[in-house]
């Protein structure tokens, strides 16, 4: 039994057989691996001390980026990345739960297989080409065809006021939505699909129809791993960079309206890293890093958690 | 003796490998069937024939008559939804669902039929409970999980769920098979109540439990019907030499 025992540090009676070495090995590139993240971490928090220092907790409330006269706040960056993730959240969940409800429930056996392996394909695709995509066809689709009706008939509302050039906070956001969809309707659908039978045909005896059974049993008993795949796509939403800053419009301003140019975190550091000459610059730069990085920490390990805890349910208790 | 469904050359399917072949017998009204045999005998596939719950499994299908009160339940302008409604079902394993409380699913498939008035409804869920023998012992924990209860309790909350659309036959499953002796008893005491309202269909494992409740046994072999009638000439004078063989326990 000893010797099955995986410990790094165990008081092995032959240190230097082949067991030993092959641990050894494994073991660094796990640690490596926790090492590195953990250098990361430190790194950006110390590099971004001149930062803090400088402006304290006003950071995250100031408006101003100005590298002209050394004014640096984040706020327009949080703003346009949080929101450009809400509006990808509220377009892709409603898509991804019909593409999971329909995979596990209702497709035809023959389809359920292909079409998961499609939709997962569909992460694969380099960020930059969705950009490109973006750029050429999205942008220009939404200033023609989406934003006109989206001004007569909702114009009333801030949300949907002022001129359309294309490249917007709404762009973004749709942007943002098509590259949520793969994984937040693929964790979905594995959710559901651990929705046991007999939960199914709990609901069917009684006598309820398809769409019956999917309410009243298998989203209920599902929901909080649904609510899982809906955070780690937010995750997603949040990190990405490359399609969001060629589409967004790159603009550090906060309005109102979804038709006007916005700025995210992710974007702002690919975009003026190598134009950043003064310290102060790179540390405000390497600040809004560091918080970009503590708010997907803190949204994927939330995620995580719900996720495990709904794989985990076991005989029709729900934790 | 009137019979409640008849069952004409019933056959079944899972893809291409048959279950059931040919498959006639009736099933008396305020009576209960019971059907016993060796796992993988096709009992199970039976019942669920009864209320067209064979036919959600993925490539399973079934072709024969099925009348009860002298409708085909297999006629193509008959709705499955509708026959699950009046033809109520109990799984092998207590199947409540978690996330609602005792209350909400007592009155789920009510809820489904549209019922919305709370008084009615709290009307329903406490006389369900009272058929299933459950009241006491949920009556002030009406709100909590329905699977905070025990086996036992989780299999009346489910027998009261199905009780609550007031179904005309009730199919069970190998209710007990997951339940401890006096979770079982409680459970057959209940079925003979029950009889007098409505006609029960009773899949079990357990031969002196079909022998204890039942009026009428059915035995299936391979997916065949071997012997059918009363119980008691069923356990004490067997026709057939397989049937006798498996009641004496010598295989199965």
């Amino acid at each position: 039994m000893d010797r099955l025992k995986l410990s790094f540090f165990r008081s092995s009676r032959s240190k230097l057989s082949g067991d030993f070495i092959f641990e050894a090995v494994v073991g660094l590139f796990a640690l490596g691996i926790l090492i590195l993240a953990f250098l990361l971490f430190r790194e950006l928090f110390i590099e971004s001390g001149l930062s803090r220092k400088t402006f304290g907790l006003s950071f995250l409330f100031t408006s101003t980026w100005d590298p002209v006269n050394e004014i640096f706040g984040a706020l327009p960056f949080i703003f346009g990345t949080l929101v450009s993730s809400f509006l990808a959240l509220l377009i892709a969940v409603p898509f991804s739960l019909g593409i999971a409800i329909y995979l596990s429930e209702l497709a035809p056996e023959k389809l359920r297989t292909p079409l998961s392996f499609i939709i997962e394909l569909l992460a694969a695709i380099p960020s930059v080409i969705i950009g490109l995509w973006g750029i050429f066809i999205l942008a220009p689709f939404i200033r023609d065809y989406l934003a006109p009706p989206l001004s007569t008939y909702l114009g009333f509302l801030p949300l949907f006021q002022g001129p359309m050039y294309g490249l917007s906070m709404l762009t973004g956001g749709v942007i943002l939505a098509i590259m949520v969809i793969p994984i937040t309707s693929s964790v979905s659908r594995e959710v559901i699909m651990t929705v046991p039978t007999h939960q199914r045909e709990a609901a069917l005896a009684l006598g309820a129809t398809g769409w019956e059974t999917t309410r009243i049993a298998v989203l209920p008993y599902s929901r909080s791993g649904i609510f899982g795949a809906v955070i780690l796509g937010f995750g997603r939403a949040i990190g990405e960079t490359m399609a969001v800053t060629m589409v967004i419009g790159n603009s550090p301003r906060i309005s109102e309206s979804l038709f006007s140019p916005s700025y995210t975190m992710a974007s702002v550091i690919a975009n003026e890293f190598v134009e950043a000459t003064s310290k102060l610059y790179v540390s405000s730069l390497i600040e809004i890093g560091f918080l970009l990085l503590v708010i997907s920490v803190i949204i994927n390990v939330a995620a995580r958690i719900l996720v495990w805890k709904l794989l985990k349910v076991e005989g029709g208790k729900v934790a | 003796m009137q019979n409640k469904i008849t069952i004409k050359n019933l056959n079944a399917w899972f893809g291409a490998k048959q279950v059931l072949h040919d498959i006639d017998i009736g099933i008396e009204k305020n009576g209960i069937t019971a059907i016993i045999g060796p796992s993988g005998c096709g009992k199970s596939t039976f019942i669920r024939c009864l209320n067209r719950m064979h036919e959600v499994v993925p490539y399973a299908k079934a072709s024969g008559k099925v009348l009860v009160d002298d409708r085909d339940i297999y006629d193509s302008d008959i709705d499955p939804v509708e026959i699950r409604r009046r033809i109520g079902m109990v799984f092998q394993k207590p199947n409540p669902f978690p996330t609602m409380s005792i209350r909400d699913n007592v009155v789920a498939g009510l809820k489904l039929g549209g019922l919305k008035d709370k008084k009615i409804l709290d009307t329903m869920t406490e006389e369900s409970l009272k058929k299933a023998a459950l009241w006491d012992e949920v009556k002030n924990d009406l709100n909590k999980s329905g699977v905070s209860l025990s086996g036992g309790q989780q299999q009346r909350l489910c027998i009261a769920r199905a009780l609550a659309v007031e179904p005309e036959v009730i199919l069970f499953d190998e209710p007990c098979s997951a339940l401890d002796p006096i979770s079982t008893s409680k459970i057959e005491d209940l079925m003979l109540e029950l009889k007098e309202k409505y006609t029960i269909v009773i899949v079990t494992h357990n031969m002196q439990q079909a022998a204890r409740v039942s009026d009428h046994t059915a035995f299936f072999l391979y997916g065949k019907l071997i012997e059918f009638g009363e119980t008691d000439q069923i356990f004490k004078k067997p026709k057939e030499k397989s049937t006798e063989d498996y009641i004496i326990g010598r295989f199965g």
